[in-house]
């Protein structure tokens, strides 16, 4: 029988919690990033433009059709000579930033999908109504259908966004020391590993829950 | 003021407007009948753009619809349209409803476009629901609001899709209501309706349509009393002696 050694998970707690702040940065940024670019891809889709709408298919098809761990790695690979390039050395750990770009352009082609279904939930009446009082289209679209898609999207939306922050332990791949990361760090260097991993699984495991569950309820609230 | 000359329109084969022409002058009260299909909503939204059209021509005061160069926006801020379900938005307030278009298209600030919305709240009595959102609200009162929100726009004209086609029949007369106030107090109105009442009180002229045809197109004294073909009258005898029964 396997005897359980959780004895360097308590002197790691502070290196555990500086991880965890990494980890929710990436979902915070990529949720934020994912959606604005989603936004844009979802409407772009539904453009009469086919230039347009064929461009925004063609991406939210590539991002989906590739594993996440290989979009990380192509950035990881990619993003620093960029950033070199453009800016010379900047401050903010370029791994990061890789991570931040990377998931961000992944998570905007999941949104795009979400976005463009919850537009064409909003009723074609609607366009007519914003049309006929004399706004524009883009303003119909901006002041009457996005508000009331995102209404309905929110919980989708959230729930994408729990999905992220699992996804986002990935990150290992480029050795960025998010909460996964430095689990697994931890557990390697002092012989521990099953501990740790368990440890770590637990806390997402919690964290996922707990945020389900106030999903679970907010749709109920808005339904 | 809106003229309609020799409209046609098509989905893939099939001919949705036959070459329909018609006047509606400044004043008059032009409503608009025919069966289901007949290309009657077609017609009412080829005024303001909302459908295209492959032939012909729409003049709305001076201004050519079809006419790419047309700013079709500005066209549209002023003509009001009320639609068969009411599409007031619902996430905004009643208030917001009647607010939004004045400020972001016609740039009035916040304070007299609220001011505006007040006085045509009152106008179709529903002042006391300014600050309720469209889901509180009964069918009829959602199209009184919707007609509010089109007059807040001070439109030169007023066109009307079915604006009683989705009512429950004892909120009927309460649209109505506002809608004989709104024709006897001068505004331009074309109205799709099968409400055969409104157009006996208050038309100038009845267009009676049919597969995309504008079959009949007379003063309302002379449909009424001998409607000139077949169809119309077949038409008439079936709503009218329905609405006999009732």
């Amino acid at each position: 029988m396997y005897s359980f050694d959780w004895s360097s998970i308590p002197g790691a707690i502070p290196y555990l919690w500086e991880g965890m702040i990494r980890t929710l940065q990436i979902t915070v940024i990529a949720v934020i990033a994912g959606m604005i670019i989603g936004t844009i891809l979802a409407v772009c889709r539904l453009s009469k433009n086919l230039a347009l709408s064929t461009l925004a298919a063609s991406y939210v098809t590539c991002f989906r059709s590739v594993p996440l761990v290989m979009v990380l790695l192509w950035f990881y690979l990619l993003v620093p000579d960029l950033v070199k390039k453009i800016v010379g050395n900047p401050s903010l750990d370029i791994r990061l930033l890789s991570a931040f770009v990377a998931f961000s352009l992944f998570e905007a082609s999941y949104y795009a999908e979400i976005i463009r279904a919850g537009i064409q939930s909003v009723s074609k009446g609607q366009v007519s109504a914003g049309l006929a009082l004399g706004m524009t289209s883009g303003e119909t679209m901006r002041l009457i259908i996005l508000p009331q898609a995102f209404r309905r999207m929110i919980p989708l939306l959230l729930t994408q966004a729990i999905i992220l922050f699992q996804d986002t332990s990935l990150v290992y791949v480029m050795g960025l020391a998010d909460f996964f990361g430095v689990a697994y760090n931890t557990g390697n260097r002092d012989g521990t590993l099953v501990e740790l991993i368990l440890f770590a699984g637990f806390v997402y495991l919690v964290i996922c829950f707990v945020a389900s569950t106030l999903v679970r309820n907010l749709q109920k609230k808005i339904a | 003021m809106i003229s309609i000359k020799n409209v046609s329109k098509w989905y893939g084969d099939f001919h949705v407007l036959n070459d329909c022409s018609t006047e509606v002058t400044k004043g008059e009260v032009v409503v608009v009948c025919g069966p289901s299909g007949s290309g009657k909503s077609t017609l009412i939204k080829c005024v303001n753009g909302l459908e295209s059209f492959q032939k012909g021509q729409v003049i709305v005061d001076g201004a050519s619809v079809g006419d790419r160069k047309t700013n079709l926006s500005k066209l549209r801020s002023r003509v009001g349209m009320v639609f068969q379900h009411f599409e007031l938005f619902p996430h905004l307030s009643v208030m917001q409803n009647l607010t939004i278009a004045q400020c972001r298209v016609l740039k009035r600030g916040q304070g007299e476009a609220a001011e505006k919305a007040l006085k045509l709240l009152e106008v179709v009595g529903l002042k006391a629901h300014a600050q309720k959102f469209p889901a509180h609200l009964s069918g009829g009162q959602q199209q009184r609001v919707a007609i509010a929100r089109a007059l807040a726009m001070d439109p030169i004209a007023m066109l009307f899709d079915e604006p009683t086609s989705a009512l429950d029949p004892e909120m009927i007369k309460e649209v109505l209501d506002v809608m004989v106030n709104l024709a006897q107090a001068g505004m331009t109105m074309m109205v799709v309706t099968h409400e055969m009442g409104f157009a006996r009180e208050v038309a100038s002229r009845v267009i009676f349509m049919d597969h995309g045809q504008i079959v009949e197109d007379r003063p309302k004294v002379d449909f009424f009393r001998t409607p000139g073909t077949d169809r119309a009258q077949q038409f008439l005898s079936k709503i009218l002696s329905h609405s006999a029964q009732a």
